[in-house]
């Protein structure tokens, strides 16, 4: 049994070993109803497969993973594909896991805004377009726990702004627990109740306040003129080696994370392949 | 009605072919087509075992199929082979067994032509009572997990993590294939088999609007290319099992037709077969 009542999942000292690499290492994770937590970090961090040990997808190699009784859970994955031998439509999709009455499905397509595509075959929707979807279903289950792993890659700019909107309002609405993974903090900030960046094991963690607090969050806040559109980088100097040790910007390489390594929450900084993505947003 | 052997041979024809349409569709869903193949192929190893141990000839081809399939999710978590080298593997030493082991027994004298292309034409009524009973059993068992197994064929992490256990009903419908390659062996022989999985399945795509469509859709296909097959093969003396396979594959070829795609829009379907093909 969880400790806290209102603890929808907790991850202690949970990894993952796959291959003799690990995938992630010493994760604590802990999300409550009503907050949203959100995971950070690059490519191969570890994000999906931490979301995948809350869910119970995967088992840890070490540590637990412990979810509440009865846990009803909406899923939008990373990736869904949807074979073309398969005739699924939208309004069919929605109740891919449960029944759901016409009311109901309308008003979670509406909610994401694409109501009008409820007859479309889900293979000829666009990325954008899956995106909603994919959000439509999990949240029309009315679930308790919501774990969302990118939720709006390839949905436009002003639709993804929407969509986090929409996120935050279901919190509120629905009481459940928001588990939301991003490459990055961008628009994501104000919502969010609490920040965990990943880099094979959790780097730090906070409120986004505490982060805000931070003179160089400021100066990038202030600069952007709105909560919604905060943007935040930052930058490892340490990496993490296949056997888990951890190689720091001086060479030397140790068992574990030193408390004074640094997580530069600089505006000067990439993510490792992501300057791109990065840029583009600074150009809007 | 049932004494004329040839209204026997429809009857025990489209009682397969209305079960087989459902699990294809999930087999063309899945890109499961050389599953298939394999079970079927393991069947002839099923005959050989049955003659050896002096058991029925349908249980032991259940059984190996079970173990086949078991070996399958083995293997595939074990070996380093990719899942269409293992299928292979199996599928073909499984049928190399089998017909090894049935020459080394040379008292028993048995139709290898029949099993491998079925034969249809000799059905009993107590054939006929298996495949309706197990037909039915199937069908059940599949309309049971039919919300899980789809879940699971669309995405199965999601299927996972909203609780509708996909390793079970993977697992399950497993059996039920298992099951059909038994009681469809005599009818269409062990190389044909998968046909009927497939063909009718892949027909009944052009006009399906839902999942639950498709597999309806796959069953009557199945049943027409059984009539339409037994029918031909009547009229021009050729071997019944292969017939039936020939005429689902017409039923697939006139499903391609533009003119199929207009018909169900309810279209002037006799006249526009080049107006079907500008989008």
């Amino acid at each position: 049994m969880l400790q806290s009542p209102q603890s929808l999942v907790r991850l202690e000292q949970a990894g993952v070993l796959r291959a003799g690499r690990w995938l992630v290492r010493d994760v604590d994770l802990d999300v409550q109803r009503g907050e949203i937590v959100t995971l950070i970090g690059p490519n191969g961090s570890g994000k999906s497969t931490t979301a995948r040990m809350a869910l119970g997808i995967v088992a840890p190699s070490e540590g637990t993973a412990k979810r509440a009784v009865n846990l009803r859970v909406g899923y939008v994955p990373q990736k869904v594909a949807v074979d073309w031998t398969l005739p699924l439509t939208v309004d069919r999709f929605m109740t891919l896991t449960n029944p759901l009455s016409r009311a109901q499905k309308e008003a979670a397509l509406q909610s994401t805004g694409i109501a009008h595509m409820a007859k479309a075959e889900v293979r000829n929707l666009s990325g954008g377009e899956f995106q909603r979807a994919l959000l439509a279903r999990a949240i029309a289950r009315k679930p308790d726990l919501l774990v969302l792993d990118e939720p709006v890659q390839g949905v436009d700019f002003s639709g993804e702004i929407a969509l986090y909107e929409l996120i935050a309002r279901i919190r509120d609405d629905m009481h459940c627990g928001i588990l939301l993974i991003s490459h990055d903090l961008h628009v994501v900030m104000a919502a969010t109740d609490r920040v965990i960046c990943l880099n094979g094991h959790v780097c730090c963690h906070g409120t986004p306040q505490a982060v805000a607090e931070s003179a160089e969050y400021k100066q990038l806040f202030g600069a952007r003129g709105a909560a919604q559109l905060a943007v935040y980088r930052h930058h490892h100097d340490h990496t993490h080696l296949p056997d888990g040790r951890v190689r720091h910007a001086d060479g030397t390489v140790t068992g574990h994370c030193h408390p004074d390594d640094g997580h530069h929450h600089e505006h000067d900084h990439h993510h490792d392949g992501e300057n791109e993505k990065g840029d583009t947003r600074n150009a809007r | 009605m049932l004494d004329d052997f040839f209204i026997r041979a429809i009857v025990a024809g489209a009682g397969v072919a209305l079960v087989t349409g459902p699990l294809g569709c999930f087999i063309v869903w899945r890109r499961l087509a050389y599953f298939g193949d394999t079970l079927s192929h393991a069947a002839l190893l099923g005959v050989a075992i049955a003659f050896l141990l002096q058991i029925d000839v349908m249980l032991a081809v259940f059984s190996v199929s079970v173990v086949v399939a078991v070996a399958l999710l083995f293997l595939q978590r074990r070996a380093g082979l990719s899942a269409d080298a293992l299928l292979g593997l199996l599928s073909h030493s499984a049928l190399a067994l089998g017909l090894v082991a049935l020459a080394f027994m040379t008292w028993v004298r048995i139709d290898l032509m029949g099993l491998l292309f079925g034969d249809i034409l000799a059905v009993s009524k107590s054939d006929i009572a298996i495949i309706y009973a197990g037909g039915a059993f199937v069908l059940a068992v599949l309309a049971m997990i039919w919300n899980s197994l789809f879940a699971a064929t669309v995405n199965p992490e999601l299927a996972e993590a909203e609780g509708m256990k996909p390793d079970r009903a993977n697992f399950i419908f497993m059996l039920l294939l298992a099951v059909v390659v038994a009681i469809a062996m005599k009818i269409v022989g062990v190389l044909l088999i998968t046909a009927l999985l497939i063909i009718p399945a892949a027909t009944a795509r052009r006009f399906a609007g839902g999942p639950e469509l498709m597999a309806l859709f796959a069953s009557l296909a199945g049943v027409l290319a059984v009539v339409g097959g037994l029918f031909g093969s009547l009229q021009w003396d050729t071997p019944s099992g292969p017939t039936i396979v020939v005429a689902a594959l017409i039923l697939f070829l006139v499903s391609l037709l533009p003119v199929a795609a207009l018909a169900g829009a309810g279209g002037k379907a006799g006249a526009s077969g080049k107006e079907g093909r500008t989008p």
